[in-house]
């Protein structure tokens, strides 16, 4: 079970947005957090506590491939993206970082910033303690539930060589 | 039920006679692909699965290209990183500078891709290979990793939208034009999750190198692959730089595809995508004056040689606007070496344009004309998200070479119509 306060933002957020090019001349998961979100919202990084969920529109993630991105949002202490839709890429990253991440239009419309909410990552359920209301993500395909379970999909390739 | 060309090629690729959309396969890929900012962070995710080597030494292409020649002492440690590697695995397909290029001019232009082929890359541009008639895609440092160590890749089947374009282009009006176009009339996630079927007669009258241009961009719409049928063009351009057999996979006619739009394009202007959106798409009529301080001709997306030549014709004998920047970017050092043997880099630099060694450079706001606050820049590149090319307070106005050149000429967003 997750638990943590709401940062919202909307439609169309892009790696650029996530994190800037200008710091891709590193793989330092902390030095990336610490650039989390820096030029959509410059105070992010000060706001942000462990634990805390971002709950955003359409097409999040959009644009490039970079990791960097994923691993900038762990880092910085994020513990779950709730979105509308995730670009495709994104949405493959997060799985395979074992960043958690659920598509619910329904609870991003019924979520405010500031807000604390709670996520049950196993049934998808999602429970806005401040207003009391709850909603239901799409799960998981069970392909992807047994990369989850395994940890990653650096974990599953792992078990896959070492059988070999 | 019939198949569309992506179904095949990924049913061939996990030995099946079909797959359904919305399917999980793991396919067998025959490259992958990583850049000097994607690979390092695959090399250590490589690194923790323990596995002794590579699948195969041949069917991984490294391309150091962002951030080089390094732009500063971090990016140097990258390359290193991603050099040793490619060294210690005897990558046969790794690309010093010197030889180096945009991966994805690079790529097809040595012949690594080929129809029928399936080929992931961490790069969200590598769907820019479905213009041979190969299903390419996009994905992530730690698909790579997994990818160098098990030649295979997941993949959920996409549903397909196909796109049927008619009518013949006007003068200046390009590959690129017709995919701004489309972007605008479906939006940045239009295609979401999907395969967009590029077809029609534009297309087949449409240049190898437009049709790059095309599918290069379909992952601006939220696409997971571009793809056109291969036909005559695509077996020649293929011919003369594959040496290997390749398949050449056809739509059935009777394939189910989510959506189809039909694009007219007898009346299509050369487009420009406002910021900060790709979708922001307006044809040239209706730009209004725009003053701009910068123009970059190159990137993925039109840094090929015919690029060059549609910019140099515009530049000609005439000078850069004293208030703009022209940067000019060749794809690869092929497309360098025939653009001096043509005289093109002449004409570049006698117009008062930077004509530089390939790099993506500005495309991303890494090096090579990074963007100051309150600066506009109009480029060939394919993103003005907020802080693409530079500060955050910056922008980016895309279009294709030919409007790029002759806003350079003239300080301004313009048709080349004006210069005529
Ligand atoms: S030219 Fe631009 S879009 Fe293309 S690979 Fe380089 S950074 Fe990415």
């Amino acid at each position: 079970m997750i638990k943590g306060k709401v940062h919202k933002y909307g439609d169309n957020v892009n790696t650029d947005e996530i994190i800037p090019a200008r710091y891709l001349n590193t793989t330092d998961h902390e030095e990336l957090g610490a650039h989390c979100m820096e030029d959509i919202d410059a105070e992010f990084v000060n706001k942000v506590r462990p634990g805390d969920i971002i709950v955003a529109g359409l097409n999040f993630g959009c644009g490039s491939s970079r990791e960097h991105a994923p691993i900038a949002i762990k880092a910085a202490g994020v513990s779950c993206v709730i979105a509308k839709t995730f670009a495709r890429i994104f949405y493959r990253n997060s799985i395979n970082i074992g960043l958690p991440i659920l598509e619910c239009p329904e609870a991003v419309d019924g979520i405010n910033a500031g807000d604390e909410i709670e996520v049950d990552l196993d049934t998808g359920r999602i429970t806005n303690l401040t207003t009391g209301r709850s909603f239901q993500a799409k799960p998981f395909p069970p392909f992807m539930q047994q990369l989850i379970t395994a940890g990653g999909l650096i974990n599953y390739a792992r078990e896959v060589t070492g059988n070999r | 039920m019939g198949q569309t060309i992506t179904q095949k090629i990924l049913a061939a690729h996990c030995g099946r006679a079909e797959v359904e959309p919305g399917e999980l396969i793991n396919a067998k890929i025959d490259l992958a692909l990583g850049n000097d900012i994607t690979a390092p962070i695959a090399i250590e995710e490589f690194e923790k699965i323990g596995a002794a080597d590579v699948f195969d030494r041949t069917k991984i292409a490294l391309v150091p290209d962002h951030s080089t020649p390094n732009k500063d002492i971090k990016s140097a440690q990258l390359v290193k990183r991603m050099r040793e590697f490619a060294r210690k695995h005897d990558i046969v397909n790794f690309f010093e500078i010197g030889q180096m290029g945009i991966e994805h001019t690079l790529i097809p232009d040595k012949g690594l891709v080929a129809p029928g082929d399936l080929v992931i890359g961490a790069d969200s541009h590598t769907c820019t290979y479905g213009a041979v008639g190969a299903f390419s895609s996009g994905v992530g440092s730690t698909d790579l990793a997994a990818a160098m160590a098990l030649g295979e890749v997941w993949l959920k089947v996409p549903e397909a939208i196909k796109f049927v374009y008619f009518g013949k282009l006007q003068k200046w009006v390009s590959g690129k034009d017709l995919i701004l176009h489309t972007i605008g009339r479906i939006g940045v996630d239009g295609a979401l999750y999907s395969t967009m079927e590029f077809a029609g007669e534009t297309i087949r009258e449409l240049p190898i190198a437009g049709r790059f241009t095309m599918c290069n961009m379909a992952i601006e719409a939220g696409g997971k692959n571009g793809i056109m049928e291969p036909d005559e063009k695509t077996l020649e351009y293929v011919k003369q730089r594959a040496m290997r057999p390749c398949r050449v996979y056809e739509s059935d006619p009777d394939a189910v595809y989510k959506e189809v739009i039909e694009i007219d394009c007898r009346e299509l202007d050369p487009q420009v995508s406002f910021p900060h959106l790709p979708e922001n798409a307006k044809p040239i009529s209706q730009v209004g004056e725009i003053r701009i301080d910068q123009a970059v001709i190159g990137s993925c997306t039109n840094g090929r040689i015919e690029d060059l030549r549609e910019a140099a014709s515009v530049l000609r004998g005439r000078k850069v606007h004293r208030d703009v920047r022209l940067i000019i970017i060749p794809g690869t050092q092929e497309i360098y070496l025939q653009a001096v043997r043509e005289g093109l880099a002449e004409d570049f630099v006698r117009a008062g344009a930077a004509f530089s060694t390939p790099t993506c450079g500005p495309c991303l706001g890494g090096h090579m004309g990074v963007l100051a606050d309150g600066e506009r820049a109009v480029a060939t590149t394919n993103r003005n998200f907020v802080g693409r090319m530079g500060h955050v307070k910056s922008e980016v106005y895309l279009s294709n070479p030919a409007v790029a050149a002759a806003s350079a000429v003239l300080g301004r967003i313009a048709s080349p119509e004006e210069l005529e």
